[in-house]
């Protein structure tokens, strides 16, 4: 069994890992690279023309020749022979190191993760110790109590790499005990070892054979380092030794390090390598199922945005109605696109043809179910799209200027003092590595300018102004602190602390309550009135558009369908999907009445607050 | 804060306490094998006994250790069974060679690390394979091999360093900086390896966190806002990583320091283990132990300081 170290790995693996693994470049080469050390390891006694040991006065680092393939060391031994033989104790060697580290590390890991208890404690804690101290000082101070012998020290080393699996299956096993399937298994009276063999081994047999791997790899690095000390058993060839050896005479005869160094740092490389190369494929095997359909769905909005395309539905627009758009005019989009670059180089399209303007003091409602492209729409406005998307076409003119074009440079002055943003879900919009008070306190320093006692004086007034009771407590305090209302409150301050003429709400209600919503909604309308602001509100959720917007556009698979004042769409709404969507939400909000008129719940403010 | 303080510095006590005992028993387990082996397979067994004798072998394990122990805490590790020498001084005096090498690789190694990391993180494409690629190579070949390749090329064919000796920091920093800058890039080099295929991970997730875009849409720049916050929360995986790179390093710095001769902790333990000098060796493990378990102290301290929640909770 060890002398055929490297099949060992790969004939345990699961068939079809394997086989992948066959298709990978890096892969194939680094086991090809990996046999055949293997195979001329197990064939020294075949290959070598030399006695391994056999030492030789005449011909002492003897250059490379015909007698000497690869020269002679400075005993006047084979240089090529001892590397081979030299396979056979190193790789052995590394081996031993990973069955003590595999049996230790694997049945600790599964006794500890399975049954937890005093067991798992202890040796939990175990592993941290053993993880605390550098394997090199143990190992020579090991070294001096159990003599030079090699597999002591390698037996030594596999105690000392056996967090490594222990680790790794302890987390398997944890993760995976209280897994429905086990707890029927359980049920279902299999035993404790049949359920560890059955259920949790299939789980943590890939990530084990990755990291035997990678702890073959160290193994023979740190052997070949304990060689090279010349601490080892000076009777058994191995390339640590040879090491140990080239470099004492490396003025003699410069090559005699050279061939030892080369076989470890090509075996250590390609064993990392295949490592690697099988945890890609571990990870390509998970991936594909997840790809396709996330592929599917683009597939299937691309080929819808491109029907409504081809159908030509134009947006249906209601007009303005008397009085309506006084205000200056904000921000003009026109024939905005929106798409993602694939890996294969073509590019989905998320935002088609849209249209859409915002006067100074007005609030345009962003409507639709979710896909629809509506936030699309909005990170594109502020020109911060994930990554992978870009603007396709179409122009963004924010005060007379396009800002499509812009370069980052150009948008970053923009943001944040001209447009700004409220994020939908408040908590994960929080840095929480920062006090909220500096995060408050940071952009206001930077777009304003202004010192930081006169951001602090702001930031305080600032989270009083958005109904926070207490702002200095919360001022101090890390978001993980303080709730989700009081977040997006703290959200909203900092949207309006550089007094932008543009705000972007996206869904800023939807991760709320419902009696925060409404408190919330107020806080934004307050606001919008007291700073005469444009703001885009994306929300699917109608009510809130009649709560607070003047104007409306429904998207759907990245087009505006429709677009008008927002008495206009819910009394007259023409397009079917708006129509589809104020049926769906009439029904819920019956008790409300027939909503005519925008500003009445406005008059209402006194009894929703 | 103060709690969070006592009670890691208490639990790095107990695990210094627990390292040298455990070390104490194991390498004086062998008695009187001990003995035998300093006096030679052909010594008779009176002289092994009495070697035992002189060397205190013979008494209980226990109050060999007892005795130990106290006078370890007045400083006084015993002396060499070699020399004579004091234990507490020759691993003093080798101290500073070694932490300047292993600080000064950790050091090279965040810095390099954060910058090549970050470059990997924000630019992806081609440049993310190369790192990452690198990082494999680096990680894979052995730091000692590297050391070999440095001294050939820099030290042997092209002459410009010197290959071996050590100069003091307090004697002349030009002359220190001369032979201690391959071994420190040799150190570095795997353990920058690492911390890149960390810290880049962990900076890919920072990027992805919808606080990111909050931050940029207030008008803070990608560079601030990548510097100050994504860093900082990718900061706590990354000096978790670093600080099991310089344990790595303690061990890693015993062979470079034999190679370019530098008189550290290494040469000191090469030495002793060779002759089973078993104080010294157990100096080294005392010095080793409380090395670790300050720097383990200080990560702690300072994972703290970037995560609130480790510090409040």
């Amino acid at each position: 069994m060890i002398e055929t170290p490297l099949a060992l790995p790969a004939a345990a693996a699961k068939v079809s890992l394997f086989r992948r693994l066959l298709t990978h470049p890096t892969g194939v080469a680094s086991l090809l690279v990996l046999l055949l050390v293997a195979l001329a390891s197990v064939l020294a006694p075949v290959l070598a023309t030399h006695d391994p040991n056999t030492a030789s006065l005449k011909d002492v680092l003897a250059k490379a020749g015909s007698e000497h393939l690869l020269g002679a060391d400075s005993a006047g031994r084979d240089v090529l022979s001892r590397l081979l033989f030299a396979g056979q104790f190193s790789l052995a060697g590394a081996l031993v190191a990973l069955a003590v580290a595999l049996v230790l590390g694997v049945a600790g890991g599964l006794i500890a993760g399975y049954y937890g208890g005093w067991f798992d404690s202890v040796s939990s804690w175990l592993t941290g110790l053993l993880m605390a101290l550098p394997g090199m000082v143990v190992l020579l101070a090991a070294r001096a109590v159990v003599g030079p012998s090699m597999w002591l020290s390698m037996m030594i080393f596999g105690i000392m790499l056996s967090p490594a699996f222990f680790r790794l299956v302890y987390a398997s096993v944890t993760a995976v005990r209280n897994e429905l399937y086990v707890d029927a298994a359980r049920v279902s009276g299999l035993s404790d070892f049949r359920i560890i063999g059955r259920h949790i081994l299939t789980v943590v047999r890939a990530p084990v054979i990755i990291q035997s791997a990678m702890v073959l790899g160290i193994a023979i690095a740190i052997q070949a380092g304990l060689e090279f000390l010349g601490l080892g058993d000076l009777n058994i060839p191995t390339w640590g030794s040879m090491l140990n050896d080239g470099f004492i005479n490396i003025f003699k005869s410069p090559t005699l390090v050279l061939w030892p160094a080369l076989v470890i740092g090509l075996v250590c490389v390609a064993l990392t390598l295949l490592a690697n190369a099988m945890r890609d494929e571990l990870e390509r095997s998970r991936g594909p199922v997840r790809k396709n359909r996330k592929a599917a769905t683009a597939d299937a909005a691309a080929a819808d945005a491109e029907a409504a395309e081809k159908r030509g539905a134009a947006a249906v627009v209601h007009p303005d109605e008397p009085g309506d758009g006084a205000g200056e005019l904000l921000l003009q989009v026109t024939d905005l696109g929106v798409g993602y670059d694939q890996p294969d180089g073509s590019t989905t399209h998320v935002v088609n043809h849209v249209n859409l303007t915002v006067r100074r003091g007005e609030v345009h409602g962003l409507v639709g179910e979710s896909g629809s492209g509506k936030t699309q729409t909005a990170f594109s406005i502020l020109r911060l799209l994930p990554q992978g998307g870009r603007i396709t076409g179409g122009s963004i003119f924010f005060e007379g200027k396009d800002l499509a074009p812009l370069s980052e440079k150009e948008m970053t002055r923009i943001r944040g003092k001209r447009i700004a943003y409220i994020p939908q879900e408040p908590m994960s919009n929080l840095d929480g590595a920062f006090t909220i008070g500096s995060q408050l306190m940071e952009p206001m320093q930077v777009c304003l300018g202004i010192s930081k006692a006169e951001a602090r004086r702001r930031a305080l007034a600032l989270l009083a102004k958005v109904g926070i009771p207490n702002p200095e407590r919360t001022f101090n305090a890390y978001p993980h602190q303080i709730s989700g209302g009081m977040a997006q409150r703290v959200l909203i301050a900092g949207a309006v602390s550089c007094e932008p003429d543009l705000l972007i709400a996206d869904e800023p209600t939807t991760a709320l309550d419902v009696t925060v919503q409404a408190e919330v909604l107020n806080l934004l309308r307050e606001l919008q009135d007291e700073l005469n602001m444009g703001v885009i509100l994306v929300t699917h959720n109608f009510g809130v558009v009649a709560d607070l917007c003047d104007r409306v556009s429904v998207m759907q698979t990245g087009r505006v369908v429709e677009t008008g004042p927002v008495r206009a769409i819910f009394n007259n709404a023409r397009h079917p999907y708006t129509q589809q969507l104020l049926e769906a939400i009439l029904e819920d909000t019956a008790p409300r009445g027939p909503l005519t008129a925008t500003r009445e719940p406005k008059e209402l403010k006194g009894v929703t607050s | 804060m103060y709690r969070f303080v006592l009670r890691r510095l208490f639990s790095g006590v107990l695990l210094l306490f627990v390292i040298t005992t455990v070390a104490y028993l194991l390498l004086y387990a062998g008695g009187g094998d001990i003995a035998r082996r300093i006096v030679g397979p052909t010594a008779s067994e009176a002289q092994v006994a009495l070697k035992a004798q002189q060397l205190g072998l013979d008494r209980p394990l226990v109050v060999q250790y007892w005795d130990w122990l106290t006078s370890a805490l007045t400083g006084d590790l015993g002396r060499s069974w070699f020399n004579g020498q004091l234990v507490s001084a020759g691993v003093s005096s080798r101290v500073s060679v070694t932490l300047s090498l292993v600080l000064g690789a950790t050091i090279i190694a965040a810095v390099v690390s954060v910058v090549v990391a970050v470059w990997a993180a924000v630019r992806r494409g081609w440049v993310d394979r190369v790192v990452q690629f690198v990082g494999v190579l680096g990680f894979a070949i052995p730091g000692f091999l590297i050391a070999l390749g440095l001294v050939s090329l820099f030290a042997l064919n092209l002459k410009w360093f010197k290959a071996t000796g050590y100069v003091p920091i307090t004697t002349s920093f030009g002359g220190w900086a001369a032979t201690v800058t391959l071994p420190i890039i040799a150190l570095s080099i795997g353990c920058i390896a690492s911390v890149v295929q960390q810290v880049r991970g962990s900076l890919i997730d920072a990027l992805r966190q919808d606080y990111v875009r909050t931050l940029r849409a207030r008008g803070l720049s990608f560079n601030r806002v990548v510097y100050k916050h994504v860093l900082r929360n990718a900061g706590g995986p990354a000096l978790a990583v670093l600080a099991v790179q310089f344990i790595g390093l303690l061990g890693g710095a015993v062979i470079v320091e034999q190679i370019f001769a530098l008189p550290g902790l290494g040469q000191i333990t090469v030495a002793a283990t060779g002759q089973g000098d078993i104080p010294v060796v157990m100096g080294v493990v005392v010095a080793t132990a409380a090395i670790v378990v300050t720097v383990n102290l200080i990560i702690d301290l300072a994972q703290g300081w970037l995560n609130p929640k480790v510090r409040l909770s």
